[in-house]
């Protein structure tokens, strides 16, 4: 009898082992682990980019009011118990109509572009001259070019006052050494921005450009000297092409956030450099218009990202089309 | 592109006294870092349309010996001329000379046309020059129909005969071959390695090859030179290489040997006497040139060339007596390993002529060995 007990009991024991361990397997191999492990990334997604998105969206579509919040509901229940829906497009005529918006979105792209440019043209051969480093040399460069993210940026920004300013260093320097006569205005104009934003920007050039040129495979440089190539031709025929991945990635790793950055043509900029970060800065804390601000941010959003979806969307098809 | 067989003339210009040679390499030294001699004083004369191998260990300086005519490394001393023209200082770009790399280095960017026509498009050849000349070579490695294809989606077989049509279609002189045949499977490499052959003969470019496969070597090449640690110990035809090591080091490297170590005593004719304690009585060889008494020698054996005897011979001559060791049964021959009464192991192949026998013996078995005054070599010891 007892023996009979004990066994039912291992039994038991052993069947609810059984239905933990498989609870432990559907968890980690089976349908609801996997679920698991996508939905996590996708609700973070969802509820800290899309949603707040979305909000801004709809506050874009609404109308300024002196309330709190400053912008008048979408939703509104009417008189006679009929829910209304409020959709206004008017800031986003406003936006196409004033000039002012017109020319800071252009302005803001070619800010972002020229500077792309620049942070290309410097930061390509660094990461050239990193990745032909000697190895042991490699890691120590590469840390110089990180080093600058151990201050805020926000100072770094102001350190360039201190630098640019009339009785800054860079005068100071350049009267001291006779090359100019009086202070030269370096700061609160255009060329200043530039540079903030090239400063700034630069490593995010720098690093993608390096992972790929160190993965290049050097071989190929010497089969193009092998085949006739002069070493500058062998740059742009192979060199290049094959770190174009990291050009592009470097480049609207630059391109994107410059278009919409304000702490430095805010710090560093004139008022001729009027960029849309700045528009909306202002449109959102001076103006207090709500609806109007969130449709500079919506339009920006549009600006960047439709033309890099079409461009991601190229690049597709080519591949595609080349495994075809 | 001259598509006739080669003079079966020039194949043995190294035998002519009076062949001007098409490359020829003088004292190359190459020092990496400080003291570390990657080559060391080699010298070499290739002829035109030879096939010609360096073989050798990893790190016997082969590859930068190889390297150095392709102009991507600097030697530290000594000089190379092509056809009498020194192109020791000349850069890579501006050489006679293409490489086949070892991993190919096909430009993953471009396609298999394009790849091919890179070296032609240095030269500034018209458009339809380079189409036709691309088009000839990719039929010369039967890739025509993959043209349009990239490095990524072909074989490695196929990235092969790319790399080989790259190399070719801009009619070097002198065409290197680092390892061409390393990345491929056992099968693949053996039928490489005639269609390599053939090619070179059709095209009739010179070829120098560098290989770790004393196999692939021995079959492909009219010459080899048989380096190690960045000297060349032997240049010779296949078959010279085989049957006339230089040296203990080449006797031991291509194929298997049994190395018995004695002195000469005295000499019979053309023959010499060597005295040892490896063997069971003395052992008497042919010998071209007289020996000192008492010079120190070492006489390399073939397993092949080693027969069962009966008994002792009765003149007490090459033989040695011992027991069977280990049986290696390879299909066509079978391999014995002997231990001798003096102490040695000698490995001795023998033929299976019949089908069901896997030869007369077996292990423990009682064996006399003997050999001919011609099959072993006197080398220095």
């Amino acid at each position: 009898m007892k023996a009979g007990r004990e066994a039912a009991a291992q039994i038991g024991a052993s069947s609810i082992k059984l239905r933990f361990d498989r609870g432990v397997k559907s968890l980690t191999q089976g349908r609801l682990g996997r679920l698991l492990v996508i939905a996590l990334p996708y609700s973070w997604l969802l509820l800290f980019l899309l949603l707040p998105i979305l909000i801004v969206l709809k506050i874009s579509l609404g109308e300024t009011a002196l309330a709190s919040p400053p912008y008048a509901p979408m939703l509104q229940w009417a008189e006679d118990r009929t829910l209304s829906i409020q959709v206004h497009f008017g800031n986003y005529a406003f936006l196409w109509q004033d000039p002012l918006y017109v020319s800071a979105y252009l302005n803001s792209l070619k800010v972002a572009a020229v500077s792309t440019v620049l942070c290309l043209l410097i930061g390509y051969p660094m990461a050239y001259g990193i990745a032909r480093a000697p190895a042991g040399w490699r890691i120590v460069l590469l840390m110089l070019v990180i080093l600058p993210f151990w201050t805020s940026f926000l100072i770094r920004v102001y350190a360039w006052i201190g630098l640019l300013q009339g009785n800054g260093l860079v005068n100071h320097l350049l009267l001291s050494m006779g090359l100019i006569d009086q202070p030269l205005a370096l700061l609160h104009t255009n060329f200043a921005v530039y540079l903030g934003i090239v400063y700034s920007y630069l490593p995010f050039m720098v690093l993608p450009l390096y992972a790929t040129l160190v993965r290049m495979d050097l071989t190929l440089l010497e089969a193009a000297a092998d085949l006739g190539c002069h070493p500058w031709k062998a740059f742009v025929t192979v060199t290049l092409p094959l770190s174009m991945p990291g050009i592009i990635a470097g480049s609207l790793l630059v391109f994107i956030p410059a278009v919409g950055e304000f702490v430095i043509p805010d710090l560093l900029g004139g008022p001729d450099s009027l960029m849309i970060g700045k528009v909306l800065w202002t449109e959102f804390f001076s103006n207090r218009d709500w609806p109007v601000a969130a449709a500079v941010a919506v339009a920006m959003l549009l600006l960047i990202l439709v033309p890099l979806l079409l461009f991601q969307r190229i690049g597709e098809r080519e591949t595609t089309r080349d495994q075809g | 592109m001259p598509q006739t067989r080669p003079d079966p003339g020039v194949l043995d210009a190294w035998q002519d006294p009076d062949a001007r040679p098409f490359l020829e390499i003088r004292k190359v030294t190459k020092i990496f870092g400080d003291r570390t001699y990657a080559v060391d004083d080699v010298s070499l004369e290739v002829f035109q349309g030879e096939f010609f191998s360096l073989l050798g260990a990893s790190g016997c300086g082969k590859s930068t010996l190889l390297r150095m005519l392709a102009g991507l490394e600097r030697s530290t001393q000594g000089q190379i001329l092509i056809e009498g023209q020194d192109i020791t200082r000349m850069p890579p770009y501006e050489r006679p000379v293409n490489m086949m790399f070892q991993s190919y280095a096909l430009f993953p960017h471009m396609t298999v046309e394009q790849n091919v026509a890179f070296g032609l498009k240095q030269e500034r050849l018209s458009a339809q020059a380079i189409r036709t000349r691309v088009g000839e070579m990719l039929e010369l490695v039967h890739m025509s129909e993959h043209a349009r294809r990239r490095p990524e989606q072909l074989s490695g077989g196929q990235r092969q005969r790319v790399a080989l049509a790259r190399s070719l279609a801009k009619q070097p002189k002198l065409l290197l071959l680092d390892e061409p045949l390393a990345a491929l499977d056992r099968k693949l490499r053996e039928r490489t390695q005639f269609e390599l052959v053939n090619i070179q003969e059709r095209v009739g470019t010179t070829f120098i090859m560098v290989t770790h496969d004393q196999e692939e070597a021995m079959t492909m090449s009219s010459r080899l030179a048989v380096m190690d640690a960045g000297r060349i110990m032997q240049i010779g035809t296949p078959s010279e290489i085989y049957e006339y090591p230089g040296n203990r080091f080449v006797a031991e490297f291509i194929g298997a040997v049994n190395l018995f170590e004695g002195r000469i005593v005295g000499s019979d004719g053309d023959r010499v006497i060597i005295q040892t304690d490896a063997a069971a009585g003395d052992i008497v060889l042919y010998h071209a040139h007289p020996l000192a008494i008492g010079t120190p020698v070492a006489v390399a054996l073939r397993p092949e060339k080693l027969r069962i005897l009966d008994g002792p011979p009765g003149d007490d001559r090459n033989w040695v007596r011992g027991k069977v060791r280990e049986i290696g049964y390879l299909g066509d021959v079978s391999v014995y390993h002997v231990g001798t009464e003096q102490g040695m192991t000698i490995q001795v192949q023998v033929t299976n002529r019949a089908r069901r026998t896997a030869g007369p013996l077996t292990w423990d078995d009682t064996v006399h060995l003997g050999w001919d005054s011609e099959a072993g070599v006197v080398l220095p010891a």
